[in-house]
């Protein structure tokens, strides 16, 4: 029992004092927490908060100043094969001649290996993500003909075939509509299910807060860790969002500051 | 134009009685091929117009098409100083082209300088250095045919060289076609899955300098674009994945050197800019009429206007 114990425990992603400097702005500043596999963990903060910065440090996409991050007690960046990493959509130019099938297969890369072609395991892998997100009919459609929603069903496709054990997610719910949201959501519970570790930053989750088991909220450094509603307190969300808050708390948040 | 290259092939699938009724189009076609200059020209002209537009594929997704217009102007001060030492010339613009492209990163990590501007700058120097270069070192350098190219002086080591480094080039980026294309689609995620994206971007750097040196002498440095750029683009209106942008872009190439060969060698003009003037109306023609995107032609465009 005790060696289960330590083998699980082992599978845990470990982040310490992480901090980032960009051109003499700090990004991120001594942020440290750990995800245990099969947590859904939210990322929220204003813009500009480090979300993202956090993200790519993470993964070692961008140079941090200070910290180590682990997953399994080795260096993060020392095992992407195991990370699905989803950018902002818009990071991307979506009027690349490409299709959605070869969109998705692009997860496949680094596990086919240099100068090896996809086979038969690799399209089934393919063609199962892209069914579970409802786009499999789509397949040899030209990624500029997308909306919105469905592009982000065509990156959340890819993740899914890398058979990740870790997926970040930049902003996934920005300008998607609801049928989208409600496939994304469904993955992810999904995922929790299979043991994997979630990071899902967003500026504006909404009803999907109820979803999360944990929630990090963020401005440079990290302000609050804990269940959603522990996190969603006026005193935190004034610490993160300071007098300039600009959501659907605001009325609640502003009578108990200035009354 | 491009019907007229596959006559010689179909007039040997014809009975010999029909040969007869197009005797004067295949003089026309074959007349220019008793000159060892224009076989030569047809040669590297095929040649490069595989080449260009495949490379250049690259360049339009990764919205970098000026990038090429940089190494093409930087390789002249490598030329100058490799004519000055007597070394082989493609040694000196390698370096010199390789170096125009390091400038602009070099720009862009240490200051908040803008990738336009840095382009816009680096090139010209490098051009400046190159055209002072010359005339300091006075080199024995027709300056015109290799700002314009020289496609009608083509020796048979030229071509040879050309293939060696178009077939070079080519098998690089079939075996390593779907890193290639995963780095320039998404260059983020394909560093998030470990690949060595700073490795692929040099990579990048020595297959654009390499090809731009092969078509100098074809188009010149200042043209060169035109071909990396022109039938890539017309192709890219035309068609919806990468790998067939460049196999019809290099259709494309391919059309457009030979035609603009022959039309040099009939009505004397300088063969780079009838070269780059026939691509430039592929472009145009498929700007207009092509069935996904032509101006013309694209599917429902009032409907959506006016429903906007």
């Amino acid at each position: 029992m005790s060696i289960v114990l330590i083998l699980f425990s082992d599978f845990m992603l470990e982040v310490q004092q992480l901090a980032v400097n960009y051109r003499g702005i700090r990004g991120l500043d001594s942020v440290s927490f750990r995800v245990e596999p099969g947590q859904l963990v939210g990322v929220i903060g204003p813009n500009g908060a480090g979300k993202s910065t956090m993200f790519k440090a993470m993964l070692g996409l961008i140079p941090k100043d200070r910290g180590v991050v682990k997953y399994c007690t080795c260096p993060l960046h020392q095992q992407l094969e195991r990370v699905a990493y989803v950018p902002q959509r818009s990071q991307i130019d979506w009027d690349y001649p490409i299709t959605i099938w070869n969109v998705v297969m692009m997860a496949r890369t680094r596990q086919l290996g240099w100068l090896r072609k996809p086979g038969r395991s690799a399209k089934e892998l393919v063609k199962t993500a892209l069914s579970q997100v409802a786009m499999y009919d789509l397949r040899d459609r030209r990624i500029s003909d997308l909306s919105g929603g469905q592009q982000q069903r065509v990156f959340l496709a890819r993740a899914l075939a890398q058979q990740a054990e870790l997926f970040f997610f930049d902003e996934p719910f920005t300008g998607v509509d609801t049928k989208t949201e409600a496939i994304m959501l469904r993955i992810f519970d999904d995922l929790r299910q299979q043991g994997k570790i979630l990071l899902i930053s967003s500026h504006d989750w909404g009803q999907a807060l109820s979803q999360l088991d944990r929630l990090l909220l963020l401005n440079q450094r990290l302000i609050a860790d804990g269940a959603p509603y522990q996190v969603m307190t006026p005193e935190n969300l004034q610490q993160a969002y300071g007098a300039t808050l600009q959501t659907h708390w605001q009325p609640r948040f502003d009578s108990n500051f200035f009354c | 134009m491009g019907k007229y290259k596959a006559l010689p092939l179909l007039c040997l699938a014809i009975p010999h009685p029909y040969l007869n009724s197009l005797p004067s189009m295949l003089t026309w076609l074959l007349d220019p091929l008793n000159y060892e200059f224009m076989r030569n020209a047809i040669a590297i002209s095929l040649i490069v117009g595989i080449l260009c537009p495949i490379v250049g594929s690259y360049l339009i997704v990764q919205r970098m098409a000026l990038l090429g217009d940089v190494i093409a102007h930087s390789v002249m001060p490598g030329l100058s100083i490799s004519l000055f030492l007597g070394i082989d010339i493609l040694f000196g613009a390698f370096v010199s082209g390789i170096l125009g492209a390091l400038t602009i990163v070099l720009i862009r990590a240490q200051s908040r300088v803008k990738v336009d501007s840095a382009m816009a700058l680096t090139f010209s120097s490098y051009f400046a250095l190159g055209v002072m270069l010359i005339t300091v070192l006075r080199n024995k350098l027709d300056l015109d045919s290799f700002l314009f190219g020289d496609i009608l002086s083509i020796s048979v080591a030229d071509i040879w060289r050309t293939l060696v480094i178009a077939v070079l080039i080519l098998l690089v980026i079939k075996l390593f076609y779907k890193e290639l294309l995963f780095y320039t689609f998404d260059q983020t995620g394909a560093q998030a899955i470990g690949l060595p994206i700073n490795a692929i971007y040099m990579g990048f750097m020595v297959m654009i300098t390499l090809t731009i040196i092969a078509s100098m002498q074809a188009v010149g440095v200042i043209l060169v674009i035109s071909l990396l750029v022109g039938p890539a683009l017309t192709a890219y209106l035309l068609v919806k994945e990468l790998h067939q942008m460049m196999l019809l872009g290099a259709l494309f190439g391919v059309v457009s050197s030979f035609t603009g060969v022959y039309l040099s060698y009939f009505f004397n003009l300088p063969s780079g800019p009838a070269i780059v003037l026939v691509s430039s109306s592929l472009f145009l023609l498929a700007l207009l009429f092509s069935p996904s995107q032509g101006i013309l032609t694209r599917p429902n465009l009032l409907f959506r206007r006016r429903r906007q």
